[in-house]
């Protein structure tokens, strides 16, 4: 990232309140859609993944500079996202597994209930 | 004939390749650290996550966490990002004054932030019977809640020191890191002996406007800083919005997902 002239500046702050104000937002329709009645659980935890990622966008875009940064830079930024999501898909078959466990814990006792 | 001495014969010597941040090594120091932390906190989430779903007894977040307050205290950790960018934007102007004022406020808002997780921390604990040790519940809070209060911790320690530079160099980031990590460490305390979310915001309020007393108090006409030298301010910034953004996430995953009580 490269300085700046005034106007450069000046239009920079703008920007900074701009985005002060729609993460504020994106906070109020956070807290807001968890109490959105009938919504189902899935699509509320949707909607907030994608309201979460996009605050988070938005701080590394516009308070990190990320935006006006080399462009390799932001790939050395979201290396760590795309091994975060490869870590949650190596650990889908653990979940898979616990939740195997548990339900057979649940079975034998259920079918003892039954006779 | 090496390969590399033929083409150097060839096309004269290759410049060097441009740095990815031109204007500063540290800059790019801090982003390689702050990718490898992502990685720390990426680690914690997704272990979260596989605990959490792999768990259907897995208690319902609303029914234990203070939504209300953590809101609080993300509204809090961005509003201190805009006055750490208000900072920045400050001294780029050569407004050292501004630069103070706005770092202050950036760090009042982090001990506010502490002050108030050491109020849920306190309520969790002894009033709800919450522990590392009862659950994974207890055991996943704490040490993803904890692991980013220690960076919160950290980052008022060093806009502290950042505060104290600008007013009066290498001495002055000494004394006024030592002032904000004590401050704040008091501000903790106090929070969590009273139980009491008032007393954090009014001790982060004291101990911010102690922050900002003592850099006036030994200030000297010349700064580390200018409009023309402010690489450290940004490189400090950096790790205070990841701390932002950060947040952000933890919020998001660990207090509003999940069904409704």
């Amino acid at each position: 990232m490269s300085v700046h002239t005034p106007e450069q500046l000046a239009q920079e702050e703008r920007r900074y309140l701009q985005v002060f104000f729609w993460l504020a937002v994106l906070t109020a329709l956070e807290i807001g859609v968890i109490y959105v009645p009938g919504l189902p659980t899935f699509a509320i935890g949707l909607v907030l993944v994608v309201l979460a990622g996009t605050k988070a966008a938005l701080v590394a875009l516009f308070f990190m500079h990320l935006s006006l940064e080399k462009r390799t830079l932001t790939y050395v930024a979201l290396t760590p996202a795309v091994l975060c999501v490869l870590l949650v898909f190596a650990l889908l078959p653990d979940l898979g597994a616990f939740t195997r466990a548990l339900t057979h814990a649940e079975r034998p006792a259920a079918a003892e209930a039954h006779h | 004939m090496s390969q590399a001495a033929v083409a150097e014969h060839d096309f004269g010597i290759e410049p060097a390749e441009s740095p990815l941040t031109p204007e500063s090594w540290g800059k790019l120091g801090m982003w390689i650290f702050l990718a490898a932390d992502a990685m720390s906190f990426g680690g914690l989430l997704a272990a979260y996550g596989a605990l959490r779903f792999g768990d259907p007894t897995w208690p319902i977040p609303s029914t234990i966490l203070g939504i209300q307050l953590t809101a609080l205290m993300t509204f809090l950790l961005i509003c201190s990002s805009v006055t750490m960018v208000e900072a920045l934007a400050s001294i780029r102007h050569g407004d050292r004054t501004g630069l103070v004022k706005f770092l202050a406020l950036t760090i009042m808002g982090g001990m506010a932030f502490l002050g108030l997780q050491s109020f849920e921390w306190t309520k969790l604990i002894f009033n709800e019977g919450q522990s590392v040790s009862r659950n994974n519940f207890g055991a996943t809070f704490f040490i993803l809640t904890g692991f980013h209060g220690c960076h919160v911790f950290g980052g008022v320690t060093y806009l502290s020191a950042i505060l104290g530079r600008a007013v009066r160099g290498t001495s002055g980031a000494i004394i006024l890191g030592l002032v904000g990590a004590a401050a704040t460490i008091v501000v903790i305390v106090l929070t969590s002996h009273t139980v009491n979310g008032f007393v954090a915001v009014v001790g982060a309020l004291a101990a911010g406007g102690l922050v900002y007393g003592v850099a006036n108090a030994i200030s000297t006409p010349t700064g580390a800083y200018s409009a023309h030298h402010n690489n450290e301010v940004e490189i400090a910034a950096l790790y205070w919005h990841f701390v932002d953004l950060i947040w952000i996430l933890v919020f998001t995953f660990v207090y509003l997902i999940g069904p409704r009580s």
